[in-house]
Formats: C-alpha cells, sequence, structure tokens
C-alpha cells in the first residue's frame, strides 16, 4: 500500500483508541487516518485532552491502538510484536517530549550517545565525533560534557532535540516540544527541530498549543473530540 | 579506546543508576560484604576445628582398623523334594574376635595400592599400679617401627624420648593424663596387672595425642611384652593401617573386608558421631550467618524497587530510544550484580584477614583434641558457597523489581499512567 511512495514516511488509518476502564473508559481516538512525507513538518493542534499526545504516541510505537494500521516507512507496525516495535523505534524515530526527559546522570555528550549505542550501527569513536557534532548543531558544543542538571531548561531541550536525530531517524516526533520554554527558547529549539530535520529529510509531526510555531510548520492538522477536523 | 568505551551500554546505565542511590547501595553493598566475610570466618573456624579432629584421630588411631574376622553361617537346603543339589544360602554372619593370622592379612593389605602402612596391635584391659595409686587402663602391644607408619607418635612425645622406648624392651609409653594421676615421670617404674599376671615396666616416654579417652588409657608396650603379659602368643587384636589417600576410606574397607574376610573399618564410620556433629554446627552456623545475606537480599529489593519509582522516566525514555524490555531488565540484574560482585570481594578478603585474625585467638582446648589457638582452615569451598549465598539471596532479590521496570510500557509513563 503505502510502500510505493519513498517520501512517506509515516501514515496511519482509522485508529482507534480508548483509554481508562469501567466507567471511566473514553473513546480517545475515533477514527483518526494521517500520513506525514519525508522533509516536512507537521503541526497537530486541538484542545487538552483532544488526543493530540495519544495519536503521538501510537504513531511513535509507544503505545497500540484498539483499531486501525500505522505504517512506518512502508511497513506495517500497528500489530507488530514489542520487540519489531521496539527495533523499529531505534533505527526510524526519534522523540522530543515536553519535558526534555533527559537522563540526569550522563553529560550531555552521552545523552546524545545513548540512542546510538542501542543501534550500535557506528564505532564508539564514530558516535563521539556525531554526538559532537549534533551538539555543535543545536549550539551547545562548548558544553557537551556537562551533567543534564547543569544545563538550563531550554538548553537541555536542544541536547533532546540532537539526541532525537542521533540514529538519523526518518521521523521525529515532537510533544509540545516547546511548551516549557520561555518565547526565545521556544524560537531556538522550534528552529534547529525544523532545519536539521528539513536537512535530512525526515518527517517531522509535532504537537503544540503555540499558534505561532503551528504557522511556522507546512501543515497543520487541528483535532478535536479524537478526531481531525480539516 | 578508553575501558568506559567497552562497557555495554546496559552496564554503563546500571552504573550510573547505581552512583546516583549511593547511600541505599551502601546499606546492601554492606550486608553482602558482612555476610560474604562472616559466612566465611564461621565456615573457616567449624570446618578448622573438624579438620584438626579429624588429624587428631588420624594421628591417634590411623585412618581405618582391620579387626574381627567374618565368619558366615551357611545352612544348606535341598532344590526340591527327593533332588540331590543342594543350595547354600547366608544367613547371618558371626564374628570371631581378633584377627587371627596378622602376617597373612598384612601381606594381604599391602596389596591394596592405597596402604601405605600397616601396624598389628594386641590389647587388653589391665590395670596399672604406681606406687602413688592403681588406675584400669588398657595395654596396646606394638612394634614401635610399624607403628610409627600408623600413627603420629613421634610427634606426640611430651617427655622422654621414643628411641629409648625402642631400646628398652621393658619400656613404655603412658598417656600424660595417666601419667598424672599415677604421678609417673620420665624413668619411673610401675606395673601392669593382667589377668593375674603381673610384669614391671618402667616410663620410656610420655606422650599426648590430646584426646582425653587416649591420654587417660593407653599404655604402649613392645609386642612381645604384651602377648606374654595378656598370655596371647599368637593374633593380634587389630590391624591399624594408615592410607595415601584418606577420603577413600570407605571404599578401600568395603573391598578390604570382601577380599579378606575380616570387618573393616575407616575413620569416617569409628568416629561418625563427632563428624555429624561438627556437620550439623557447620550447618547451624552457615544457615545463622546467611541471614545477613537474606537482609542484603531485601535491601537490595528495596533499593531497587525505589530506583524503578525514580527512574520510571529514564525508563521510559530509554524506551523510546529503542531499548528493549530484556535491556531494562539487565540494566538492574547489571545493578544487583555489581553491588554482588563488590559484595562477595570485598567479603571474601574480610573473610580471608578475619580468618587469619581468628586463627591468632588464644583459645586452650582439651578434649576431644589439644590446640592452644583457634583453629581455622582454610578451603576455596567456603569462599564459593558465601558468594553462592550471596549470589542466590541478591539476584533472586532483583529479579522482582527488575521485571517490573520491563514490563512499563513507555506510553503509561509518558502520559502519566504508568501503575
Amino acid at each position: 500500500m503505502n510502500s510505493v511512495d519513498p517520501n512517506l514516511s509515516l501514515s496511519c488509518s482509522n485508529l482507534h483508541r480508548h483509554l481508562g476502564v469501567g466507567e471511566g473508559r473514553v473513546h480517545v481516538l475515533k477514527g483518526v487516518s494521517f500520513e506525514a512525507h519525508r522533509g516536512q513538518v507537521y503541526a497537530i493542534v486541538g484542545p487538552s485532552g483532544c488526543g493530540k499526545s495519544t495519536l503521538l504516541y501510537l504513531l511513535g510505537l509507544l503505545d497500540q491502538p484498539d483499531q486501525g494500521d500505522i505504517w512506518i516507512n512502508g511497513q506495517r507496525m500497528s500489530n507488530s510484536l514489542d520487540q519489531a516495535r521496539t527495533a523499529a523505534r531505534c533505527a526510524n524515530i526519534g522523540f522530543v517530549f515536553q519535558f526534555h526527559f533527559l537522563m540526569l546522570e550522563f553529560t550531555a555528550l552521552e545523552n546524545v550517545m545513548m540512542p546510538m549505542r542501542k543501534l550500535a550501527k557506528l564505532t564508539p569513536p564514530e558516535m563521539a565525533e556525531r554526538a559532537h557534532s549534533l551538539l555543535n548543531a543545536v549550539g551547545l558544543g562548548e558544553k557537551t560534557q556537562r551533567l543534564a542538571t547543569q544545563l538550563s531548561g531550554g538548553e537541555q531541550q536542544r541536547v533532546a532535540v540532537a539526541r532525537a536525530l542521533a540514529n538519523q531517524p526518518s521521523i521525529i516526533l515532537a510533544d509540545e516540544p516547546t511548551g516549557n520554554l520561555d518565547v526565545k527558547n521556544s524560537a531556538i529549539v522550534f528552529d534547529l527541530l525544523t532545519r536539521l530535520a528539513k536537512d535530512n529529510g525526515q518527517a517531522v509531526v509535532l504537537v503544540t498549543h503555540n499558534p505561532e510555531i503551528a504557522n511556522r510548520c507546512d501543515f497543520v492538522r487541528p483535532m478535536r473530540d479524537g478526531e481531525f477536523i480539516a | 579506546m578508553e575501558p568506559a568505551s567497552l562497557m555495554s551500554p546496559n552496564l554503563r546505565i546500571a552504573c550510573r543508576f547505581l552512583t546516583a542511590k549511593k547511600r541505599a547501595m551502601l546499606m546492601s553493598l554492606s550486608c553482602t560484604v558482612l555476610g560474604v566475610g562472616l559466612f566465611i570466618v564461621t565456615q573457616a573456624t567449624t570446618g578448622g576445628f573438624e579438620s584438626f579432629f579429624i588429624k587428631t584421630i588420624l594421628a591417634a588411631d590411623g585412618a581405618m582398623r582391620v579387626e574381627d574376622k567374618i565368619q558366615d553361617t551357611l545352612r544348606s537346603m535341598s532344590a526340591s523334594e527327593g533332588s540331590d543339589f543342594m543350595v547354600a544360602h547366608r544367613e547371618g554372619v558371626k564374628y570371631i574376635d581378633g584377627v587371627e593370622e596378622p602376617d597373612l592379612v598384612v601381606n594381604a593389605l599391602k596389596q591394596f595400592e592405597n596402604v601405605s602402612g600397616t601396624s598389628a596391635v594386641l590389647r587388653g584391659n589391665i590395670v596399672v599400679r604406681s606406687s602413688f595409686k592403681s588406675e584400669t587402663a588398657q595395654v596396646f602391644g606394638i612394634n614401635l617401627e610399624e607403628h610409627k607408619k600408623v600413627s603420629d607418635i613421634e610427634h606426640q612425645i611430651l617427655l622422654g624420648k621414643l628411641a629409648t622406648f625402642g631400646e628398652s624392651p621393658s619400656g613404655a609409653l603412658v598417656g600424660k593424663v595417666l601419667a598424672d594421676r599415677l604421678d609417673l615421670t620420665v624413668g619411673s617404674p610401675f606395673i601392669l596387672d593382667a589377668v593375674g599376671q603381673l610384669r614391671r615396666f618402667r616410663v620410656s616416654a610420655i606422650y599426648e595425642t590430646g584426646i582425653r579417652d587416649i591420654d587417660k588409657t593407653r599404655v604402649y608396650v613392645h609386642m612381645n611384652q604384651a602377648r606374654s603379659l595378656l598370655k596371647k602368643p599368637t593374633g593380634v587384636t587389630f590391624i591399624q593401617i594408615n592410607l595415601f589417600d584418606k577420603d577413600r576410606a570407605p571404599q578401600d574397607a568395603a573391598r578390604m573386608q570382601e577380599v579378606l574376610r575380616h570387618s573393616a573399618r575407616p575413620w569416617q564410620e569409628r568416629e561418625k558421631a563427632w563428624l555429624e556433629a561438627f556437620r550439623a554446627l557447620s550447618v547451624s552456623s552457615a544457615i545463622t550467618v546467611s541471614v545477613f545475606t537474606l537482609i542484603a537480599g531485601l535491601a537490595m529489593f528495596n533499593t531497587l524497587a525505589m530506583i524503578v519509582l525514580e527512574k520510571t522516566k529514564d525508563i521510559a525514555i530509554l524506551r523510546s530510544m529503542g531499548y528493549e524490555r530484556r535491556d531494562i531488565t539487565q540494566i538492574f540484574l547489571w545493578q544487583a550484580g555489581i553491588v554482588l560482585v563488590i559484595g562477595a570481594l570485598v567479603g571474601a578478603l574480610i573473610g580471608a584477614i578475619g580468618t587469619f585474625a581468628v586463627s591468632r585467638i588464644p583459645l586452650p582446648i582439651n578434649g576431644i583434641f589439644k590446640t592452644e589457638t583457634f583453629q581455622v582452615s582454610w578451603s576455596a569451598l567456603h569462599y564459593f558457597e558465601a558468594v553462592l549465598t550471596a549470589g542466590i539471596m541478591v539476584m533472586a532479590a532483583s529479579i522482582i523489581p527488575a521485571r517490573r521496570a520491563a514490563r512499563l510500557e513507555p506510553g503509561d509513563i509518558v502520559r502519566g499512567t504508568a501503575q
């Protein structure tokens, strides 16, 4: 199906997801379909609780849909085993979360090298070199040996961007990547994310409440009550 | 390449998680160290006394004794009514006291490759009379040169010289306790009274085995003197045997019994009661000390469970980066493994130092053996058992939190709904 289009990194169709149990069970996603192409930046916007993040976690294979299909680079992943989904995340998907989620006991360099160590495609010196280059690209070349705790919020999020790009994934998924940053840092992080992703031909899907950020994306997909509305 | 870069990613993460929880990990580590160290020290001391006891009894009574002759009682019965064919079957075993033909038996014993020495011994009950008082005892008629090969009599001499005994036909070796009771010293005359026969002897030397029962009752004299005293011109009571490999005594005894048709008692059977007491003591001390490793296991469980709670976000980010469930399990098991390895190494070192220190503690014991200090045994098995016990406790306690961490769903954690 979608595998015929080489530019299509990610697609999903008719995704349904319920959360909660018993009387608290909510139908969060109601048959959502979506496509993301290489080199394009997509913003998913909408009010809190409309299902944006749930969709992002499903697309990132961190969660499994109750119904529907997810395709990553032409491979159907929605019903695959945990091991296959984990391998796909390692090779094809980079995440940026709202609260940066750096590992605090590690330096900026080590945090960026973490996904590379798991993928193990490069030698350790090559990993270090690539991590240095990514940190240079996000403007933290002088702070590679600093622990995550010794970096500001904006710097931590820039390290998270570098980490998301570490394995050269075809898809970058960002959940409110600027949600915890001031205006200046928001702009820096967004510019970095989109520039580096476009340079590398990566599809970027980001969830945001920030209309300024959304308006600077190539595509904006508003959501309400578990569905895209336009 | 830096040494750190040789580490697996999981081990690297485990090390950092560990150092982030220093205090809790030190608690687990100290319990592991204490458990391993104390296990080694207690096993070294109980094992030490057991080894010393075995050494003492082997030095006194040898590895084995061949004694009473076995006489099978056979009963014949006809195969069927009117048949001439008779079947013999064994009803039981009767023993005839002593060894009637010691030379033949000794020659046969020398064919066993594990036998390093034999000594024919004639034993009888006697009364020892000194100028001071009388004591009941047992006389042991021996051939000194033979007996030196099956006992440690040379090194048990406290006063006098063994050579004096060898040169003096009426010389005798008297146990220290008996000598003290009878107020005998080297050169003192005394009389042995057996079955109405009185003979005068002179103390050539006073020995001490450390086993009170022996030192209180045994008087060694030359074999010809014992024969004359006990009126037994032929035969001996038993043949004391020494072996190259003492641990093989039960197997050799079974073969000797079969071949020689004399009962053969290995030292393990002879001293069974004491050996079982030592074993019970060893097991009970091991169980008691294992409480420390149990506490180490509980502390490890507690620490890892805390880390799982505190590191759920890290687990989520690792999973989102492509780390598998088994990687997460490994990260937590590595943490337990690191504590275990450090605990085992430090514990083994402390155990070795403790064992050495204990071996220097003065502790005069006289009864079942004689020693002035704590006896310890240095055995790699103690270290292996200590590490194995700690390993089982610590790793078993780590499996539950490690599996719990691996089961966490990254989507639930990021959403904040992880259980």
